[in-house]
């Protein structure tokens, strides 16, 4: 794996903020997060955590009523934000790809297979002929069978694992820099999910691309990804190596939410872990730490003061008053 | 495919041969003696039963829907009562008047509809959006025949652009004379065509698939017309199919008032005649003309989208 000291992709303080009726929402909040090159980073949390606010603010494919307040993401060295629809258009697809979580409905239902791929191919000035056999050579990497006949078919002829692979053939063609992998798994069988992981790791080694991991299935992040980060509510509460992380997660909503992963345990129970509580409303936010509310161990410091970010020993990043105390006692 | 069409085509026949059943038994209903208004009110009571009997009018009624669906398989309509000339003649005699108008008002609809329906909805919320939805609705809550005795005071008669009334003579005396008649009946379609695009759009916007073509770098105006506007236009292929379908009888008053001759001014004095023969046959061809528009439009739809195409191969 390739790496050097700059990074890929940096996301620098990053706030942002959705105008509703009821007031502004702030999805994100002072989210710091860095990708190196030819890094496979894991970014996971609950639904309604940022996670995908946080792809959105990335692609620069936000909604209308989405702001970014604060901070910069820095895309080799380049600031997305400050880029513009017009220079965004020139990175995506071409060093910035995507893989959407649902292959059902991410290809175009009308247009061929080899319609769509010689389309995203738009910067080659090159004949029909020679991109539709680059689409060809693509299809077969993703272990297509029987491309040349299968090509000029439509998305709804193919089934859903093949889908996933067509659209990982798309986003890998031009040998982008960064992939971000929008929970490309979520949607497929268990047995698919496995050979999808392979096959997206085997063409992350030749390929040599960096990749953000979207998911909430920690088994894919242990088993997949060089380095984990955790949202919650809008904030990244703790990110570092992979081994370090699963071994002694620090925050504790992440010491929750690894207890709460079905495949950790071990006897047979009734009752699935939970974390208590719910996520706290993002247009009125609780005054001190954001997981204070569910907090087993939280105090009157976390309930009055922000915590600010902490390096402890297995993580690069913690945001709790607290980074060094003992882990939780989670009882089952 | 060829089972597809084959089922839609005998579907079809089915449904016209619906229509002429009910409507026969419709005319029927209506008060009035066609033979005593065919030969006038001297006519001996010998001479109205040798013509009611000589037109078949005698038998029970189920006999001369009988007779009629054998005669329409001959090509037979019938034949005028009071001019004595076969239906079908006289239909198609007037029928390319009635089809250039339709074919006119269409011009008038298409273009206009999609181009303000593709540019409100990739500007919604605009102003463009918000103008072209007041005037969509306007020019559709404004009945046809108003519009088209505004424009005769307006364009005939003020400013003496073109001429009032007729079918004219030649190429360019034929097409001056459609431009109004055309405006007055296709207007009201801008206002549907661009509604139902404009929505479809939307709908077909928010896809998952535009995303996805949106993170590749395309485009968005190769996006909208390639991405966007192939799905979307489905939709409006069908509406587009019914419109025309339902302009065929929509043209009466247009040919009333711009005094054109043309299928829908021949029904409308058969039916103050009581001429029978003309009135079954007019809605026999209107009713196929209707059918064979619809089934049109489908077979387009399924050659259109592979999804459709698919399920029908199967």
């Amino acid at each position: 794996m390739m790496k050097s000291a700059e990074p890929v992709l940096s996301v620098e303080g990053l706030s942002l903020s959705y105008d509703t009726p009821h007031g502004e929402l702030l999805a994100l909040r002072d989210v710091s997060l860095t990708i190196g090159r030819g890094e496979i980073v894991g970014l996971v949390g609950e639904s309604g955590s940022g996670k995908s606010s946080l792809m959105q603010a990335i692609l620069q494919l936000m909604p209308g009523a989405a702001r970014v307040t604060s901070g910069r993401i820095l895309f080799e060295g380049q600031d997305l934000v400050a880029l513009g629809p017009d220079g965004m258009a020139e990175l995506l697809g071409d060093r910035i790809s995507v893989v959407f979580q649902d292959p059902m409905t991410a290809l175009n239902p009308v247009l061929t297979i080899a319609r769509q791929m010689i389309d995203i191919q738009h910067r080659r000035k090159e004949s029909r002929a020679a991109k539709r056999q680059r689409a060809i050579e693509m299809l077969r990497r993703v272990r297509i069978p029987d491309v040349e006949s299968k090509i000029d078919r439509y998305p709804h002829e193919f089934s859903g694992g093949m889908r996933q692979r067509i659209a990982i053939a798309m986003a890998l063609m031009a040998e982008p820099a960064l992939l971000v992998a929008d929970e490309p798994t979520t949607a497929l069988d268990a047995t698919l999910e496995i050979a999808t992981i392979n096959l997206l790791r085997e063409l992350q080694q030749e390929i040599g691309c960096a990749i953000l991991f979207i998911t909430h299935h920690l088994g894919v992040v242990a088993e997949l990804c060089d380095r984990i980060d955790i949202m919650y509510a809008g904030e990244l509460v703790e990110s570092g190596p992979v081994g370090p992380v699963f071994a002694d997660p620090r925050h504790p909503y992440t010491q929750l939410l690894f207890a709460c992963d079905p495949a950790q345990i071990v006897e047979t129970t009734r009752h699935l872990p939970a974390i208590g509580g719910g996520l706290p409303d993002l247009i009125d936010l609780p005054e001190g730490c954001v997981f204070a509310p569910r907090c087993p161990r939280a105090d009157d410091v976390c309930r009055m003061q922000r915590p600010a970010d902490h390096s402890a020993a297995s993580s690069d990043l913690v945001r709790c008053h607290y980074p060094q105390a003992p882990r939780l006692e989670i009882l089952p | 495919m060829l089972a597809y069409v084959a089922k839609r085509v005998t579907l079809a026949i089915i449904v016209i041969f619906t229509v002429i059943a009910a409507m026969f038994v419709m005319m029927h209903a209506v008060p009035g003696d066609p033979v005593r208004s065919a030969l006038g009110p001297r006519a001996s009571e010998a001479m109205i039963e040798a013509y009611r009997i000589k037109l078949g009018f005698d038998l029970p009624i189920w006999e001369q829907l009988l007779r009629y669906y054998g005669a329409i398989l001959r090509g037979d309509l019938g034949q005028d009562v009071i001019s004595g000339t076969p239906v079908l003649r006289v239909i198609l005699s007037q029928l390319p008047d009635t089809l250039m108008l339709i074919a006119g008002a269409m011009s008038v609809a298409v273009i206009p509809g999609i181009y303000l329906g593709v540019v409100a909805a990739s500007r919604r919320g605009g102003a463009f959006d918000r103008v072209s939805s007041v005037l969509a609705v306007s020019v559709m809550a404004v009945p046809s025949f108003v519009i088209a005795i505004y424009l005769l005071l307006i364009f005939s008669i003020s400013l003496g652009w073109f001429p009032a009334i007729g079918a004219g003579e030649g190429v360019a005396g034929k097409l001056q004379r459609l431009v109004l008649p055309s405006i007055a009946l296709g207007l009201a379609w801008i206002g549907y065509l661009s509604r139902i695009l404009r929505a479809s759009m939307l709908e077909v916007m928010a896809e998952n698939h535009v995303r996805t073509a949106r993170a590749f770098g395309i485009s968005r105006r190769k996006i909208m017309h390639d991405y966007v506007l192939r799905i979307a236009i489905l939709p409006t292929i069908t509406v587009l199919g019914m419109g025309i379908g339902q302009m065929i009888s929509g043209a009466v008053f247009a040919e009333i008032v711009f005094g054109r001759p043309g299928v829908g001014k021949l029904v409308y004095d058969a039916i103050a005649n009581r001429n029978y023969p003309i009135v079954t046959g007019t809605v026999l061809v209107t009713t196929t003309f209707f059918v064979l528009i619809g089934l049109i439009a489908d077979l387009l739809i399924a050659f259109l989208d592979p999804r459709v195409r698919n399920v029908i191969t199967r």
